[in-house]
């Protein structure tokens, strides 16, 4: 139960950043991807099912708020959270190398599927512009801020462990 | 996470793969379910009126702030210099400006005759401050904080600005209690049909990534048979749109050209408004009229 609403605080806290603070801070319309990291760092801390309810949830609240159909990014973030969770078996807290990986390729892949979805489909074909201009910067963002924003979930996981443990 | 060795006492847990089906079907569901209807909005628009519109308020006015300071700091350097140079510029201005405002109240004058003051001030509206923006980057769709408690409903337009400046921003796309989701004109999804103010030609602009780099939009569809167009020419919103109301400024022409099949013309749109620096926005309480079926 704690642990529910942890993440619930959680979800909501990358929410509110992402879509006002970061905002006020993107640079060239550029923001980072918060929700990404949160979903992707979930997956791989505590395994494939925490990982896609994560996700699932990460994607609705974006669905609600900008999507053009519920569901899309549920769905997407969703699968991003189950297949990073498949790496829990080979995490572990004192690596920084794997987790800053997965974020990566988790955010690129992001990136791609919204690309292929929302634009390939509708004719738009120049993918290196966007490519360049939207994935990439968005990507390198990430990046930068997952340094600060993973320990901080690390933290919290690690603490929430100790605690469960102590109460079994 | 075996599901057969388990401690007694617990409750049955779903394996992961079950449950990313089940949540699969449940997303497919509701996106098939999102295009024919809207069920979904209502409650959960309701939902998040309560969890996160306050939060964004109280964050977006403290990210607004911030993000001045930030400027300012940038800026500091260079106003410094410029402060030099525009003290000398100030006392040739003061100058001008005694003869300007002369002309000031002639063009007052002026312009009430032309009623250019008050192109859409025969519409009620309502000002709306920018809470949130798009979390993603591939659309700009932002949202306010004025919803159905303020009389705003689905497809009310929005523009910035007021008086002779005002320009078309987007539209309402969907409401909850306290906020509002608006869809800009630059935004990559977004169709307007609008036409020229001075030829009255139908034109058809539509928001672009890509293009949204240089501060610009697309048009297309411009039929201009008479080659009339040119650029710096008015775009305003067309009688014959069912969703916006007609006359108000969309932009500016910038390129035209001929397209392949050498009848129709397209090119680039500078937009009035200032997308870059948006923070409060009206809502026109009007929705265009349309024909009940």
């Amino acid at each position: 139960m704690r642990r529910k609403l942890v993440i619930a605080i959680l979800i909501l806290f990358c929410f509110l950043l992402q879509s006002t603070f970061f905002q006020s801070l993107s640079f060239n319309g550029i923001s980072p991807n918060l929700l990404i990291v949160l979903t992707a760092a979930c997956g791989f801390m505590r395994g494939e099912k925490e990982g896609l309810v994560i996700g699932f949830f990460c994607g609705l609240i974006c669905d609600i708020f900008y999507g053009d159909v519920i569901g899309f990014y549920a769905l997407v973030n969703m699968y991003i959270g189950y297949l990073n969770g498949k790496f829990s078996g080979v995490f572990y807290p004192e690596d920084i190398k794997l987790p800053m990986g997965l974020i990566i390729v988790s955010d690129l892949s992001y990136g791609l599927i919204c690309y292929v979805f929302l634009f390939l489909l509708r004719g738009k074909l120049h993918f290196p512009y966007y490519f360049i201009h939207i994935i990439l910067p968005e990507m390198v963002y990430t990046t930068v801020i997952t340094l600060f924003l993973y320990p901080l979930i690390l933290w919290i996981n690690t603490r929430l462990e100790k605690v469960e443990k102590r109460g079994a | 996470m075996s599901p057969i060795i388990k401690p007694k006492g617990e409750s049955f847990s779903l394996p992961g793969k079950y449950l990313l089906f089940i949540l699969t079907v449940l997303c497919t569901v509701m996106m098939l379910m999102t295009f024919s209807t809207d069920i979904f909005n209502r409650p959960l628009n309701t939902l998040m009126a309560y969890v996160v519109v306050p939060f964004q308020r109280g964050i977006s006015s403290v990210g607004g702030w911030l993000s001045t300071r930030s400027e300012e700091l940038a800026q500091i350097r260079v106003l410094l210099d410029e402060n030099e140079a525009l003290r000398q510029q100030v006392n040739e201005l003061i100058l001008e400006n005694t003869r300007l405002q002369q002309d000031r109240y002639e063009l007052n004058t002026l312009r009430e005759l032309y009623k250019l003051d008050g192109q859409y001030a025969e519409y009620e509206k309502v000002g709306a401050r920018i809470i949130a923006r798009d979390s993603g980057n591939w659309y700009h769709t932002f949202t306010i904080d004025k919803g159905i408690e303020d009389g705003l409903e689905v497809d009310m337009n929005v523009i910035a600005g007021s008086g002779s400046e005002g320009g078309l921003v987007g539209r309402v796309v969907s409401v909850g209690p306290n906020w509002a989701k608006v869809v800009s004109i630059i935004s990559d999804n977004s169709n307007v049909s609008g036409q020229m103010l001075a030829t009255g030609d139908k034109l058809i602009v539509s928001g672009d990534l890509e293009m949204m780099q240089n501060g610009q939009i697309r048009f297309s569809q411009l039929l201009d048979s008479a080659g009339a167009v040119v650029s710096g020419d008015k775009i305003v919103t067309s009688d014959i749109s069912d969703k916006y109301l007609p006359g108000i400024l969309i932009g500016y022409i910038g390129d035209i050209n001929l397209d392949s099949n050498k009848l129709t013309k397209s090119g680039s749109v500078t937009p009035a408004v200032d997308f870059e620096h948006l923070d409060e926005v009206l809502v026109i309480l009007t929705l265009k009229q349309t024909v009940e079926e």
